[in-house]
């Protein structure tokens, strides 16, 4: 063989041998694990719910990120993950394994024949659609009072993941302790789970759909079945966002399926970086604490966060996981 | 054998007939150039023995299988590749990633979910091969946007060779390239045409060096009709044929 190639079966070993770690994620996942020891009860329950947001952020990553395809309703699923734990607990299921593999499982039997729907559409097309699935939820959830709970909601009792013994603590020393490493154990699980789906030969067809679906068909990639698999794992991902992103709440509310809740996941998602795989995890935090900060000090937040969002898609179009960490960790 | 037919085919685009009436058959063992001046339908010709575009009447066959029905992916399994006139490309994944992408269909790989790729050695190795063949060894890493517009059609051919196919049509697949990566490509697939599983090439091509230095048959296309069909001897000896392709007397 040529020197050319014997030059590329080195880049090759290299390339696929070793790997520079991953120092700002590394950090950034030491630090999540820390935190209930190093701030407060209060941030530390935020950061709980900015955990559930971050799962359900790399769902909705595995979407836009990776197969292009932008949701704006992917809180239908935060809002079944929610209500799933509100109907368990009410009828004292409260083991927290039950309440996530319900989750999971009602998130695929919606996904199926929703996916099957928007994803004949892409663009601006397959974004309306979302849309419209979950405030046809956001409205079920509204008006059906008897099932629902209508605009008050439904109660969540904190629930009791297996081989744990949680008699006799408070809520807030549950939620800043066992049942905070127990989430974090989950984020820990789900990235790598997500990480070797997208480093897969599947994840390699998602992002060759992303970049043009035609020659993906003819180069043997199933368009279809890929797209629909993102959207079930993508709705899967956000049932257990929402179930975690719930439990300090202690609330189902339709708010949390409304346009709203959304546009701030699709937020948080510019504001991490969609290009980077670790982003959706900074996003979903910096979201959490930037609007708990500025919440206390301004009434006018949301302008706030609208002038954000400007400065981010204009100045840094790979969010500010793009800023800390320019490498695409999209690359197989 | 035949592999390929076209029977009576018509294409419409609106009211503006693109093909008139073509008939033919595609045997193993040919490397067949269609050749034509613009506009003569070369494209679409393609676009329908591919099953891009229905044809508007006849019918196109492909090992017996009605074509309309059989969808990009199991002409694909039925062993049919081709390769796009335009530049046709993943801007943003590398060349090692767009090879790798066709090598994993034709290793009936896809459908791994949870495996790592970057360990999947069958995969990089066919990938590194096919490179290898087409001059890209050297490339591997490079986002394909970056690279020339000869690049760019190198590639897509290489990615379309890397499924394996028994038939491959490429429409075009030197124009934009340098003669010497012209060169390549054609000696490449010639060989894989004698070596590898490589029973029928179909090429839209312009040059004629290449079109006599490589066709077994050629069949010249002009106003959606097929005006000659036969072997370079007799096409050469076709003065009206020379005179509209070539646009010399
Ligand atoms: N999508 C289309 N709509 C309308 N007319 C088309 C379309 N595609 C091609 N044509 C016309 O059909 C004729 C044949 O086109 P084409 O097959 O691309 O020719 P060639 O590849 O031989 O240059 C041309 O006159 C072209 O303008
Ligand atoms: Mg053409």
């Amino acid at each position: 063989m040529s020197v050319a190639s014997l030059n590329a079966s080195l880049t090759t070993s290299i390339r696929h041998g070793v790997r520079p770690i991953q120092v700002v994620p590394v950090l950034g996942l030491l630090i999540i694990a820390a935190f209930p020891y190093i701030a407060g009860p209060h941030y530390a329950i935020l950061m709980f719910s900015a955990i559930g947001f971050a799962i359900a952020l790399m769902g909705l990553n595995l979407l836009f990120g990776f197969t292009g395809l932008l949701s704006f309703g992917h809180a239908m699923f935060l809002a079944i993950g929610a209500y799933t734990a509100a109907y368990l607990t009410s009828a004292k299921i409260m083991s927290l394994e039950a309440i996530l593999l319900t989750a999971a499982g009602v998130a695929i039997v919606v996904a199926v024949p929703i996916g099957l729907l928007c994803i004949r559409y892409v663009k601006i097309y397959f974004s309306m659609l979302t849309l419209a699935f979950s405030m046809l939820l956001y409205s079920f959830l509204f008006k059906f009072y008897p099932i629902t709970g209508g605009d008050e909601g439904l109660r969540i009792r904190l629930p009791t993941p297996l081989l744990f013994d949680l008699s006799g603590l408070d809520t807030v020393t549950i939620l800043t302790g066992p049942m905070y490493f127990y989430v974090f154990g989950m984020l820990i699980v789900l990235t790598v789970l997500m990480w070797r789906l997208t480093h897969s030969a599947f994840g390699l067809g998602l992002r060759a759909i992303r970049e043009n679906e035609q020659k993906a068909r003819y180069l043997g990639v199933n368009v279809q079945r890929y797209r629909l698999v993102a959207f079930v794992i993508a709705g899967v991902y956000g049932a257990l966002g929402g179930v975690i992103v719930a439990i300090p709440v202690g609330l189902a509310e339709p708010s949390i399926a409304y346009w709203v809740q959304s546009g701030n996941l699709v937020f948080m998602l510019l504001l991490g970086g969609y290009t980077n795989f670790f982003g959706p995890v900074l996003g979903a935090i910096l979201f959490i604490f930037f609007q708990d900060q500025l919440m206390s000090y301004t009434e006018y937040w949301r302008l706030t966060f609208g002038v954000l969002l400007a400065v981010i898609v204009i100045f840094f179009p790979n969010g500010l996981m793009g800023v800390l960490d320019p490498r695409r960790v999209w690359s197989t | 054998m035949t592999i390929l037919q076209a029977v009576e085919v018509r294409k419409f685009y609106g009211t503006f007939c693109a093909l008139d009436g073509v008939s033919l058959v595609i045997g193993e063992g040919e490397h067949v150039s269609i050749i034509g001046p613009n506009g003569a339908g070369k494209t679409t010709l393609v676009n329908v023995l591919t099953g891009l575009l229905p044809p508007s009447a006849g019918t196109v066959t492909f090992k017996g299988h009605d074509i309309g029905r059989l969808g990009p992916l199991r002409l694909l399994r039925l062993g049919m590749a081709r390769s796009f006139q335009l530049v046709n490309i993943f801007p943003q994944l590398s060349v090692r990633e767009t090879i790798a992408i066709a090598a994993i269909s034709s290793l009936g790989m896809g459908g791994r979910a949870f495996a790592p790729l970057r360990k999947n050695r069958r995969v990089w190795e066919t990938v590194e091969r096919v490179a290898g063949l087409f001059g890209l060894a050297g490339k591997l890493e490079q986002p394909t946007k970056s690279l020339s517009q000869g690049d760019k059609k190198l590639l897509d051919v290489a990615s379309a060779f890397a499924l394996s196919p028994e038939i491959i049509l490429l429409d075009e697949p030197t124009s934009g390239v340098s003669t010497a990566e012209k060169t390549t490509i054609m000696q490449v697939l010639a060989r894989a045409a004698k070596e590898t599983g490589i029973k029928a090439i179909i090429q839209v091509e312009h040059d004629m060096d290449i079109v006599f230095g490589y066709s077994s048959r050629i069949i010249a296309v002009h106003n959606g009709k097929i005006l000659a069909d036969g072997s370079p001897a007799m096409i050469r000896a076709r003065d009206d044929v020379m005179a509209i392709v070539v646009g010399r007397p």
